[in-house]
């Protein structure tokens, strides 16, 4: 998978502040994962205050995505190997 | 944010005068103004995209001693933290904007915070920062 730019990506939240973005995720998403900044989802290294929470729904990883101008977006790309290897990180 | 660019080489003569060497990482539009500001590069030396930057850092390719960011809205609160987990180098944040005081109160990591209520006349932030001279550190 390459930049986000060629994701299949449904956008969840658009132009939310970082703390949005985590509390939306939590209170939606009953599987999750604490990341650090920095932390690789796909080729994207996630921005944000730690901790910074992934949602997983099935094969579905929704994940913050920030631009400086435009703040926070979280964005929803269904990849089975990906969302294996983030729940690999719980066990 | 109209005082970035003029702040930004403000800061970079200071560094470069201190015998710091100032690299530069924003998104493409912050970048361009600086380099049409300054076009023969007098103040700018290497310019990189900011994303690349968070990804040289992460993975440890790449580091800094000293790193400023320019804080106006919560992407950029948002990229000080990251830069704060990432990175070894001591942390300044810059916060100014007409609700910088917003801002400010997210930022609950180390740093040192510089703010002020600039959006036009950058005077107030560069009374800030030389109180603090970062470039002594």
């Amino acid at each position: 998978m390459g930049c986000v730019e060629s994701m299949n990506y449904e956008i969840v939240l658009r132009d939310a502040t970082f703390k949005e973005s985590r509390d939306y995720i939590k209170s939606h998403f009953r599987e999750y994962i604490d990341v650090p900044p920095g932390f690789k989802v796909f080729d994207v290294h996630v921005i944000g205050l730690p901790p910074i929470s992934i949602g997983l729904d099935g094969d579905f990883i929704i994940f913050p995505y920030t631009k400086p101008c435009h703040g926070t977006f979280l964005l929803r790309v269904e990849d089975r190997e990906e969302a294996a290897r983030l729940r690999a990180r719980k066990k | 944010m109209p005082v970035q660019t003029s702040i930004a080489l403000y800061l970079l003569n200071r560094l470069k005068k201190a015998g710091i060497t100032p690299v530069v990482a924003g998104n493409k539009a912050a970048n361009t103004l600086l380099v049409v500001a300054d076009t023969e590069r007098h103040y700018l030396g290497e310019v990189m995209d900011l994303d690349r930057a968070v990804a040289l850092i992460s993975d440890a390719k790449r580091d800094f001693d000293l790193c400023f960011v320019f804080i106006h809205n919560d992407a950029g609160v948002s990229y000080a933290a990251t830069m704060g987990a990432i990175s070894k180098a001591k942390l300044y944040t810059l916060v100014y904007g007409e609700h910088f005081e917003d801002q400010v109160h997210k930022i609950d990591f180390p740093c040192t915070t510089i703010a002020a209520k600039a959006v036009h006349n950058p005077l107030p932030l560069k009374k800030a920062i030389d109180e603090v001279k970062p470039w002594d550190a």
